[in-house]
């Protein structure tokens, strides 16, 4: 598994005119007052050009002063209006457009709907399907729906969903069972248990999800909304009071150019973008191959304290190899091995395979056939923790040290319990074999190596040495999200002195070893109540409690319909190191909001310069003191101050969608960079861009 | 500007800030209940206050009860204090036999000292009884001020508890506040004014036959005991009309120095407390320093305008700056610290005319008021104002880290920026929407002495420090006409219960939160830079409020000044 993030399906928006042309479309068509309404800033903008423009019309037909003017400003607030549409409407393009791919996917199929027993099955329209309907898929049919493989394993290409071609295995049973409708089994065969009612499939939900369509505004959303539509109104205080003011000194001001100033001060730039980076954020995560299913889920990303990373997949590399056989005194290395493989035939896991092997190469073991043994193979479960075979000669345990050796107690406590009861608590294994196991197994432990001891018949043969191989760079990036202040878990089914080993190795701030699931669960919760929040992701169905826990719990597709039903987001490459990208994607899309809302507030001192000298100039012609810009006229200032308004909207939207870039450098430096960036660069920009504009403004005489 | 000066000035901030470690840390164990030296003496009339009024010392109130309970307490002090001004004519201790107050007036009055404004439309010497002074004045300036202080207390315990909907009882706050807090430090403050030549009797008003062989009525009463507590409790409500520039309320440098003290002491020592009880006093202290970069600011611009002078008074060859309206025992540096003092803080105290000042310095105390007073402020007032302004300016800049934004482990959302913007919000509705009117009513113009943006100023003061609760007046204009009376009343009102009802609310949805332990992530509190974003967010949000108005005003007529036009 990589490391790094293939950027799939990226779009260059600003230039694409495939999403520009429409947007400009829709851009008018989102003045409709009723879409304008959810956004309050842009709401309050649209009436006063409404008003204005009534006002205007009168002034042209009774004739009033200044028409070319005032008509210059009208125009302006209107373009600011439909810019800030222009703005939302590209941000939806990107998921339009994704969203007709999308549904190109969902053809109209036939499913072999199954009835009675053996293969028998009725063609029937994919489209009639109903939970708890079972459907047979063949090499070559798409499959219908969602739902489980209850039988049988096939190779499937879910190009459609994950835009990755390389087909994947789904079987029976275990973590891989899951099923999702429009992807196309490539060979074999499998029986499928429909989960999903038409409609609400994860290809329907995944469309409405990249449309936008289900989007709510996140909680951070709704607190600036709040806070924004605060400034507005005392604004409307601090423009509404202007006329009795000017009254007072024995002038007057003219309804545009208080419309002017109000335009200019409310926070239309945040306004216009806020709604375009939400859904530019829950873009850039559906370009991760990642699916949100709430905007809540994003945000939280952004927030997480402490981060559960699965050791196997995440921090180390999926496939530990067996290295070694260590048997215990009075154990050849040779019978050991021997076991080892027997009780690994059946073991499809790279470690399973590797001992297999490692038996083979070392000892001339050669591999048997799972039917010349006529074994019947005990399958590992993660409350046992073990695996085994039991053959008609004997049975083998292989599995976590402590475990195995529980076991051989627990056979030796069953088959004494007919003797004394004094006897029966003596354990199975002596001290001097407890004491042996224990070093070497903590050995291999100190090695960073994972320890599995195999029993034989109730006597502990020795332990197999199985090699962890930390992913490269995995460090770094754990060092980064130091730096960003999240703490890492490791959780790993090893024993805490091997979980120790390659915590250490791998640079991880804490682990968690032995854990079952309700382990997991617990940490957790102990974790939010310490007012933390937690991501995690898993694919089991005995992770879904967990993931269901967790603020944000990430499903891989590749997991089970019960845990890709509990976590908030799906993660469509299964890749479990996303989970940094996540988090980072989330900091961006809070950092976007806050920085182009501090850039917006910070503007209003420029354009109060530019204003209000020329507001009461005539009046008090003293205030020439404050016009710092030395902007050539009154009426070149107020047009000037209102174009740099408008345009700098346009001149933000591609930051809006790409969002702030995101540095793991603390959060002390990385405020004041921002802060400098944001904050004192709003306030001088816009005395730059307003004298430009006057500057043109006087030179093409357009007042 | 000169060294000493300067001095003075820095004498004063040293002062201050040695202070409030020390009271910080008593008001620290006041407010948590626990024993401090003066429990063997006030415990017991602690006991027997709450065995009378059957209060339950250990029950908490939520937040709606803690704010119901000071409303209701707010009804009973207006009824008595209206009451006792309108009566007073029938009643003792009123040896100049005073007469009943006009409703509009005594509605004024009432509203102004229930609410820590103490905004005055009378002269005290020519309107109220002693009795009047003493049971209705001077106790609501106790009252108000330990409202002040427990609402920040309350405010200070929803950002330190957890998961609770529990922010302390209105009633005991409020009694061990007045008891362990405000009387402790007034019993010696006010014996240490009589020292300094303050009287404090109840004898009637003094003849006296001047060297010019004419009589002269000197009023005297039960001054020093008002003062200790107008300056203490910030009220800044005058015994008599001339309020601290009256040699009997203020009559030496000395008084003038330790009043200033006063003003800011419990003040700036609640930055502490809030520091103490959230286990992080840099918290305070960083809170203390956005105060104080605001306020030295404020000072050097004021001190240096009014040592500046005006360019008409220069031109003629008189040197030595704007001593115009100020009193010649206190110079231009006191007065301008003064003038900046009582308007950080909400004070409204004044030993200066601030009408007299230049249209700068007369511009540095209405841009304090218009912040707010969150500089230091009114007691408890300016802290939890300033913690509003702290739940805007985090939620804004915050963002910038990419994490929901936290103060003090707490999540900033929907709801408390709410609740800081309704606060904030009503600010400058109040003094802009009232100044609009009167600046278009006729009536109202009247009251006014000086013409054009002179006159503008006076008006916007009037109504800024009435919302603001400062109570210090620009003066020039005639402020006692049912107009302003009522207008004034209703500025005072909004500008007090619009403040507190949502910091309650803020307190109590605070409480309910768990507290997010800090980590690498979290944006510091305590730096360098948490101050200058904090200062920056309120001079720019601030600012902009009432910018339009200060340029017709103040600014319009520095520029015209420095062209000698004047108003």
């Amino acid at each position: 598994m990589e490391t790094t993030v293939r950027k799939k399906r990226s779009i260059s928006t600003m230039l694409d005119p495939a999403i520009v042309l429409p947007a400009i479309g829709s851009a008018f068509v989102k003045l409709d007052p009723r879409t304008l309404i959810k956004n309050p800033i842009m709401f309050v903008l649209e009436v006063v050009s409404v008003l204005t423009t009534i006002i205007f019309v009168r002034d042209v037909i009774e004739g009033g002063h200044d028409l070319a003017f005032t008509f210059q400003i009208i125009v302006w607030l209107w373009f600011t209006v439909l810019f800030a549409n222009f703005a939302e409407a590209i941000a939806e393009g990107r998921g339009k457009a994704q969203a007709d791919a999308l549904r190109q996917q969902r053809t109209e199929t036939q499913a072999k709907l199954m009835s009675g027993a053996g293969k028998n099955f009725k063609l029937v329209p994919g489209t009639s399907l109903a939970v708890g309907d079972v459907v047979l898929v063949e090499a070559g049919d798409t499959i219908p729906s969602d739902g489980e493989v209850i039988e049988g394993i096939a190779s499937v290409n879910e190009s459609a969903i994950t835009g990755e071609s390389a087909p994947v295995i789904r079987e029976s049973g275990g973590d891989r069972s899951a099923v999702t409708g429009g992807t196309q089994v490539l060979s074999d065969w499998i029986v499928v248990r429909i989960s999903a009612a038409q409609g609400s499939t994860f290809l329907d939900r995944m469309i409405r999800l990249v449309e936008g369509a289900e989007r709510q505004k996140t909680p951070n959303e709704i607190a600036l909304n709040i806070l924004l539509a605060g400034l507005t109104i005392i604004f409307v205080f601090a423009t509404a009071t202007i006329p009795s003011y000017a009254a007072y000194a024995g002038g007057t001001i003219s309804v545009v150019v208080l419309v002017a100033l109000f335009v200019t001060l409310i926070p239309t730039t945040i306004g216009a973008l806020l709604s375009a980076i939400g859904i530019a954020g829950m873009d850039r995560l559906v370009r991760f191959n990642v699916l949100a299913m709430s905007g809540r889920a994003v945000e939280a990303a952004g927030d997480v304290d402490t981060l559960l990373l699965d050791k196997t997949g995440t921090i180390t590399l999926g496939n530990r190899q067996a290295t070694e056989f260590l048997p215990l005194t009075g154990v050849s290395e040779a019978e050991l091995a021997d076991a080892a493989q027997l009780s690994s035939l059946a073991d499809e896991t790279p470690e399973g395979r590797s001992i297999v092997v490692l038996a083979k190469t070392k000892y001339g073991l050669r591999g048997r056939e799972v039917a010349d043994v006529k074994a019947r193979f005990i399958p590992f479960t993660a409350q046992s923790r073990m695996s085994g075979v039991e053959t008609e000669e004997s049975s083998i345990r292989k599995g976590a040290v402590d475990a195995v050796i529980r076991y051989v107690n627990s056979l030796g406590a069953a088959s004494l319990s007919a003797g004394s009861a004094a006897q029966a608590l003596r354990p199975a294994i002596s001290t001097e074999t407890a004491r042996e196991i224990k070093a070497i197994t903590d050995a291999i432990s100190k090695s960073g190596g994972t320890p599995l001891a195999v029993a034989k018949d109730g006597k502990l043969l020795g332990a197999i040495h199985l090699k962890d191989i930390v992913k490269g760079g995995i460090r770094e990036r754990f060092a980064e999200l130091r730096r960003m202040g999240i703490r890492t878990v490791m959780i790993t089914g090893d024993n805490p002195m091997t979980a120790a080993a390659i915590a250490a190795e791998a640079g991880v701030d804490d682990f968690l070893a032995q854990a079952t699931p309700e382990d997991k669960l617990r940490l957790i919760r102990d974790e939010q109540a310490k007012g933390k929040l937690v991501a995690m992701c898993g694919d089991g169905t005995n992770d879904a409690p967990a993931l269901a826990q967790a603020d944000v719990g990430v499903a891989m597709n590749t997991g089970t319909v019960a845990a890709r039903e509990a976590g908030n987001m799906i993660d469509l490459d299964s890749n479990p190191t996303k989970l940094i990208e996540i988090v980072e994607i989330g900091k961006q899309l809070l950092m976007t909001r806050g920085a182009l809302t501090t850039f917006s507030i910070a503007n209003d001192v420029a354009k109060y310069f530019a204003i209000i000298p020329a507001m009461f100039l005539a009046f008090y012609p003293q205030l020439q003191a404050l016009n710092v810009m030395n902007l050539g006229s009154p009426q070149s200032a107020i047009l000037s101050a209102i174009i740099f308004n408008a345009l700098i909207i346009i001149a933000l939207i591609p930051l809006a969608l790409k969002g702030v870039a995101y540095r793991p450098i603390g959060a002390g430096p990385l405020l004041r960079r921002n802060l400098l960036i944001y904050g004192l660069g709003g306030v001088l920009i816009p005395f730059v861009g307003i004298k430009a504009i006057d500057i043109a403004v006087n030179a093409l005489h357009l007042v | 500007m000169t060294l000493v000066g300067w001095a003075q000035i820095a004498l004063f901030c040293a002062v201050v800030i040695a202070l409030v470690k020390p009271l910080g840390w008593y008001m620290n164990r006041v407010f948590s209940g626990e024993r401090t030296f003066l429990s063997p003496v006030l415990r017991p009339i602690e006991n027997s206050l709450y065995k009378i009024a059957g209060v339950n010392e250990r029950s908490e109130q939520d937040w709606l009860t803690y704010a119901v309970s000071m409303l209701i307490f707010h009804i009973g002090g207006f009824l008595i204090l209206y009451v006792l001004l309108r009566t007073q004519g029938f009643l003792p201790f009123n040896p100049q036999g005073m007469t009943a107050v006009a409703p509009d007036l005594s509605f004024n009055t009432a509203v102004s000292f229930i609410t820590n404004t103490n905004w005055q439309n009378y002269g005290g010497e020519t309107t109220v009884s002693y009795l009047t002074q003493m049971l209705g004045l001077t106790h609501q300036n106790y009252l108000s001020a330990a409202t002040g202080i427990v609402v920040a207390i309350a405010l200070i315990r929803g950002f330190a508890r957890a998961s609770t909907r529990n922010i302390g009882n209105f009633w005991v706050d409020i009694t061990r506040c007045t008891l362990y807090v405000l009387l402790p430090i007034c019993i010696p403050l006010a014996l240490f004014l009589v020292w300094d030549g303050i009287p404090q009797t109840l004898g009637a008003y003094v003849d006296a036959t001047t060297l010019e062989g004419a009589k002269q009525t000197i009023a005297v009463g039960p001054v020093a005991s008002q003062v200790a507590i107008k300056m203490l409790g910030t009220n800044g409500g005058g015994f008599f009309n001339a309020n601290a520039a009256h040699p009997f309320e203020n009559p030496t440098a000395f008084s003038n120095f330790i009043q200033m003290v006063a003003i800011f002491a419990l003040g700036a020592a609640l930055t502490n407390v809030f520091g103490r009880m959230v286990g992080n006093q840099k918290q305070g202290w960083a809170i203390l320093w956005v105060m104080g970069v605001l306020f030295i600011a404020g000072v050097a611009v004021c001190y240096w305008a009014e040592a500046a002078g005006t360019t008409g008074i220069n031109d003629l060859g008189l040197v030595g700056g704007n001593m115009e309206g100020k009193e010649v025992r206190f110079g231009i540096p006191a007065s301008a610290l003064f003038a900046v003092i009582t308007t950080a803080a909400s004070c409204g105290a004044v030993n200066a005319m601030h009408d007299s000042f230049t249209a700068l310095g007369g511009m540095i105390p209405l841009i304090n008021m218009q912040l707010g007073e969150i500089i230091v402020g009114g007691v408890g007032a300016g802290f939890y104002g300033m913690l509003i302004f702290i739940v805007i300016a985090i939620f804004v800049a915050g963002l910038m880290v990419g994490r929901t934004p936290e103060y003090v482990g707490k999540k900033i959302e929907a709801k408390e920026v709410k609740m800081a913007m309704l606060a904030i919000l009503v600010l400058p509705l109040m003094y802009l929407g009232f100044t609009a009117v009167a600046s278009v009513l006729p009536s109202a113009l009247a009251s006014i002495a000086n013409p054009g943006p002179h006159g503008f100023s006076e008006m916007l003061y009037l109504y800024t420090s009435s919302t603001a609760n400062n109570g210090s007046a620009f003066a020039g204009i005639t402020g006692n006409t049912p107009f302003y009376n009522i207008t004034g009343a209703i500025a005072m009102f909004v500008g007090r219960f619009f403040m507190i009802v949502p910091a309650l609310a803020i307190a109590g949805s605070m409480a309910e939160k768990k507290i997010v332990p800090p980590s690498a992530g979290t944006f510091p509190t305590t730096g360098g830079l948490f101050v200058g974003m904090v200062v920056g967010v309120i001079v720019i949000v601030g600012g902009l409020t009432f910018f339009p108005a200060l340029a017709l005003g103040p600014i319009v007529e520095q520029i015209s000044m420095t062209r000698n036009m004047l108003f």
